[in-house]
């Protein structure tokens, strides 16, 4: 039997990856990428804590995470085709038109 | 040591390996393939929790879905290549904040949360169609507002894609071209 224990701090490892990659690259897609990287570190701990738990509302929810991260690349990616388009860059320190 | 968490540690290690590829790789394509088999290995993590529903949603939506999105924008914008991390001097102050964050949430979690227990054990009693027919009875009960208020997300979210990335022909368009 593993303890639910090491799962959450996989977890918290897995999403400071996560956070890390956001902070540290700066290339748009591979940000995007450790978004989704966060995004499944949280349903871990969501699926793990469902497992002790023995009800289904962990589960239902992880699925429900899964559906939202679907739309959110769909517009995501889009949005950086569009930037690429216009900018011929998907570095995000590129994008400061809006700095006086 | 038991041969559970003898599968979890190697498990763990070839999923925050893999992580730390994506984070590191100097090539998107590697990024991405490295992302796969994280997912890959956290869909195992389901399987081992109890959950093969999720489990197969995870390949199928993540894996499968999203990551072959992702390698088509890649190749279609020609990003391959990417710079790397030139600049070594701005990656220690946001290390040491994530580091900060991590001690945060292992404290959060751990001690003040205070989950008891192990999970379950993946037996017989939990991987079979039983689960599978509860998860979906308490989905289209339940939960069946949220299950469709996702469905209409899902469809605008595809509207908005294709109007986002479509191109601007004709005179009678106002906005930016």
């Amino acid at each position: 039997m593993v303890p639910i224990n090491y799962y959450i701090i996989l977890s918290a490892i897995l999403f400071t990856i996560g956070v890390t990659g956001v902070l540290i690259r700066r290339n748009a897609l591979i940000i995007f990428m450790s978004i989704e990287l966060m995004l499944n570190a949280a349903n871990l701990a969501l699926v793990a804590f469902n497992s002790v738990l023995e009800s289904f509302s962990g589960q239902i929810f992880v699925f429900f995470v899964i559906a939202v991260a679907a739309a959110e690349v769909a517009v995501g990616l889009a949005l950086i085709v569009e930037i690429f388009r216009s900018k011929n860059s998907i570095d995000v320190d590129q994008m400061s038109s809006l700095k006086g | 040591m038991t041969l559970d968490l003898i599968l979890f540690l190697v498990l763990a290690l070839i999923a925050v390996a893999s992580a730390l590829g994506m984070l590191l790789s100097r090539n998107a394509v590697y990024a991405a393939l490295f992302l796969v088999l994280n997912f890959v290995t956290v869909a195992v993590f389901y399987l081992l929790l109890g959950a093969p529903f999720i489990a197969m949603a995870q390949i199928t939506v993540y894996a499968g879905a999203i990551m072959v999105l992702f390698l088509f924008v890649i190749m279609l914008l020609g990003a391959e290549s990417l710079p790397g991390i030139s600049n070594w001097r701005r990656v220690w102050f946001p290390s040491a904040l994530a580091l900060i964050l991590f001690i945060e949430a292992a404290y959060l979690l751990i001690v003040k949360a205070r989950p008891a227990g192990d999970v379950l054990q993946p037996d017989v009693s939990i991987n079979t169609m039983e689960n599978l027919r509860q998860l979906g009875t308490s989905l289209f009960s339940d939960y069946l507002l949220p299950f469709e208020v996702v469905s209409i997300l899902l469809l605008v979210a595809m509207v908005g894609a294709i109007i986002l990335t479509k191109k601007e022909k004709g005179a009678g368009r106002h906005g930016p071209n």
